[in-house]
């Protein structure tokens, strides 16, 4: 399965301000791992995605996906292998029905409109909004619209799915209704939140950035709840396994 | 406050409107943009005096509005907001063409008759505008456009621009929240703000729109819009627009008001 591997080597971003976002990152992630991706506000995390994805391009250093390094040229073969949810789902929603957004990328990968039909369908299927397809994406709840965000890029049936802060925004229900969705999604998933009990439950390899580097790189039940890796990063255990506020008696132990 | 979401929300409304499934909305979207240049062009081509001519042509819309189902209040309501500047741009002919004209027996001035007959035209031909969107939608008037080999770039720039609005309003929309939240007893906005306002307002907009615009390249966007239409003309299409084309010649031909006038009166024409 080594053509759903993602690398990266020696990579490094830097913004046109002068800002090093990135530096030097090496990791490489296998097929069907789960990945979360922690680091404390301004840590790099989003610009880590942007350059996994092509959005940006790296200052030095270079990904690569399966066997093909991502370059201009390849972008768009590459960009059909992985997709991304936004941070902001309202980025993500601009058509005029849910329908027409989950099928914008099947009908710019030129598939025909009964197979176009079909895809939508089972993406729908997949995050339960079937009965969502006709309305406009504006007018739906915070969570309708994450589903509707996680269907349109389920559309293209990616072997990588990358997702920035699924379950920000969200209430109790719909964030566990995103969680579920995830957790159906057997191929590769790269996850960045500041969710952790999320990232606890749904990740198995947890990879902590701080300053554009990688502090920690492991197995995720090491790595979350290692309190002094967790407070070096700014970054706390997560909520589920801190003491109790009433009784004081640690879950860890 | 109220009016901004209000205002974005009427242009999701044109595009719930475009959704229906009347007779008008199932229609080839060429056909309804043909039918529509037709009509605008018949609308336009009145001499600048006429008044009585014109309104055999209040037909179409009357027609189509009935038939798509869309609520006349709705076409009123954008009819409202552009009238002051129709009014803004023919309130002069009064003042300036002072010379007397026969209509139907009545003598009016000149200026009146022309402004009377800029109010008429453009509100025939807004409503027009208004009616095509709202029975076809922005999306599958842009596969009419692309039919019609208007160029890629130019369809595109329009579809863009249209959805750009609703992403400028809501922006829009946040900034004024926040700033009426800080400044309760002030009506309107500061016009010391101004300045750094539009500012924010045109920063946030272009890098939310920059924002869109990666979400579209990350799912293959190439600048070809795909909205899925491919629909074929039909018989009913050519019926449509042949009978409509058909009526805006005789209303061009024949004044039909003074046809009927004296065919009542029983006078020959």
């Amino acid at each position: 399965m080594s053509h759903h591997k993602l690398e990266a080597n020696n990579l490094h971003f830097i913004y046109p301000d002068g800002h090093k976002a990135i530096n030097g990152l090496n990791f490489k992630i296998h097929h069907g791992e789960s990945v979360g991706i922690i680091g404390a506000n301004g840590a790099g995390k989003s610009t880590l995605l942007l350059l996994l994805m092509g959005v940006l391009l790296p200052s030095d250093g270079e990904i690569i996906v399966g066997d093909i390094p991502l370059t201009k040229k390849t972008l768009s073969m590459i960009r059909q292998r992985m997709g991304m949810v936004f941070q902001n789902p309202d980025d993500q929603l601009f058509m005029s029905t849910v329908y027409d957004d989950v099928a914008f990328a099947p009908r710019n990968y030129g598939l025909d409109e009964k197979e176009v039909a079909k895809r939508v369908t089972d993406a729908l299927d997949m995050v339960g909004i079937q009965h969502l397809k006709d309305r406009a994406p504006f007018k739906l709840s915070g969570g309708e619209k994450r589903a509707a965000a996680i269907a349109t890029v389920l559309s293209t049936q990616p072997d990588i799915l990358i997702m920035d802060e699924p379950t920000a925004s969200l209430d109790p229900k719909s964030r566990r209704k995103v969680m579920r969705i995830l957790e159906s999604f057997d191929h590769t998933k790269i996850i960045t939140s500041h969710d952790l009990d999320m990232v606890y439950e749904l990740c198995k390899r947890t990879i902590v950035i701080k300053n554009g580097e990688i502090v920690a790189d492991g197995a995720t039940t090491e790595i979350l709840l290692n309190e002094e890796l967790m407070n070096k990063c700014g970054l706390e255990l997560p909520p589920t396994i801190q003491s109790c506020p009433v009784c004081g008696i640690s879950k860890k132990a | 406050m109220s009016n901004f979401i209000n205002l974005v929300n009427s242009i999701g409304l044109l595009d719930d409107m475009a959704r229906q499934k009347s007779y008008i909305h199932k229609l080839h979207p060429l056909t309804k943009l043909a039918t529509t240049l037709a009509y605008l062009i018949f609308v336009v081509s009145f001499d600048r005096y006429e008044i009585i001519g014109l309104f055999p042509l209040l037909l179409y819309p009357i027609i189509v509005l009935t038939l798509a189902d869309i609520p006349t209040t709705f076409i009123l309501k954008r009819l409202l907001f552009i009238e002051p500047f129709i009014i803004g741009i023919g309130i002069l002919n009064p003042l300036l063409d002072h010379h007397i004209i026969n209509i139907s027996g009545f003598a009016i001035s000149g200026g009146w008759a022309t402004f009377i007959s800029i109010f008429l035209k453009s509100g025939f031909t807004v409503t027009a505008a208004i009616l095509l969107i709202a029975t076809t939608g922005m999306d599958k008037l842009s596969y009419a456009f692309r039919i019609l080999k208007i160029p890629r770039s130019f369809v595109l720039q329009l579809l863009l621009t249209y959805r750009y609005i609703s992403v400028l309003m809501e922006e829009l929309g946040q900034i004024l929240t926040a700033y009426s939240l800080r400044a309760p007893n002030q009506k309107g906005v500061n016009h010391k703000v101004w300045g750094s306002l539009v500012g924010q307002l045109i920063i946030r907009t272009f890098e939310r729109a920059y924002r869109v615009y990666q979400a579209m390249c990350l799912r293959g966007f190439t600048g070809e819009y795909n909205n899925g239409t491919s629909e074929n003309l039909k018989f009913n299409d050519l019926i449509y627009f042949l009978i409509w084309v058909l009526f805006f010649i005789i209303a061009r031909l024949y004044n039909i008001p003074m046809v009927i006038g004296s065919l009542i009166m029983g006078v020959g024409v």
